[in-house]
């Protein structure tokens, strides 16, 4: 018990607030599979929104960008937990970035032309950066299996490579 | 005789190319998990880049203001360096994503 919670707060120590979150409620493998497909789902859904409202070439080129990076990488995220016979688990992560995406597409469906475009853009640098973050810091150093492991690190490279993107779209909007 | 003259500037063209493509060559930069492998790589005025997408991701090979080379998943593309200098080149799609060329003169 002391070692435990001597372990829970050199975790903390080393990686900070999010850190100590995580070791206090590590997240499973089954659980960490269910967040990072949801979290790619989640991005294809707005930016299939923004296919079908946006005007501007760029935006709309981001988001056909969008639905292929994240299909092509859940779609390997299936063949793996198939392969690895790993069924993902529903839990609190995944509900909240669903609960959180469905107010910012009400939110967005509101708004039309550069409004959209640009409150669009902006929300996609934030939710590549919330994911990037949830990435390094909890589901990368929770992951047991070794192949989730590496997915989830290419996973973060192309996030990282999205949020990129999503900032030099948001700076030709300006 | 006729045979001869029809051969004579075929000749003359394959010996005319002949320097140039003996030394020419075609250096290959792969893709795979979001990374250029080798990232950096010197050339010579006339050689070939080509890179080949072993990602499931399309890529690009773009040099700011410069050519752009598109990589659809499992395909390849290339370009011929035209002249000396260092080209910093990069992903559009996932800017994230960069790589060197060092091109020295022939």
């Amino acid at each position: 018990m002391t070692t435990r919670l001597h372990m829970a707060l050199a975790a903390a120590l080393i990686l900070g607030t999010a850190g100590a979150a995580a070791a206090a409620d590590k997240p499973t493998d089954p659980q960490i599979a269910h967040i990072a497909y949801t979290a790619g789902a989640l991005d294809v859904d707005m930016a299939k929104l923004a296919i079908s409202k946006s005007k501007n070439k760029d935006v709309v080129d981001f988001a056909n960008g969008m639905v292929r990076d994240h299909e092509a990488v859940n779609v390997q995220a299936l063949d793996l937990v198939k392969k690895l016979k790993v069924t993902p688990e529903d839990n609190a992560t995944s509900k909240a970035l669903s609960e959180a995406s469905a107010a910012e597409k009400a939110k967005l469906e509101k708004l039309d032309g550069a409004a959209f475009d640009k409150a669009y853009v902006a929300n996609e640098v934030a939710y590549h950066k919330q994911v990037n973050g949830a990435l390094e810091t909890v589901l990368i150093p929770s992951a047991k299996n070794a192949e989730l492991k590496s997915l989830l690190e290419t996973g973060l490279k192309l996030f990282q490579g999205h949020e990129q993107h999503a900032e030099m779209v948001a700076a030709g909007l300006k | 005789m006729s045979t001869h003259r029809r051969l004579l500037p075929v000749v003359v063209l394959a010996l005319g190319t002949g320097p140039l493509s003996a030394h020419a060559e075609t250096i290959t930069v792969t893709i795979e998990k979001m990374a250029f492998s080798p990232a950096e790589i010197s050339a010579s005025v006339g050689d070939t880049v080509q890179w080949v997408n072993k990602d499931t991701f399309a890529h690009t090979a773009t040099v700011k203001g410069g050519w752009e080379v598109m990589l659809p998943v499992a395909k390849s593309g290339s370009v011929v360096l035209d002249k000396a200098g260092t080209l910093d080149y990069f992903c559009r799609f996932h800017p994230n994503m960069k790589g060197r060329i060092t091109v020295s003169a022939p």
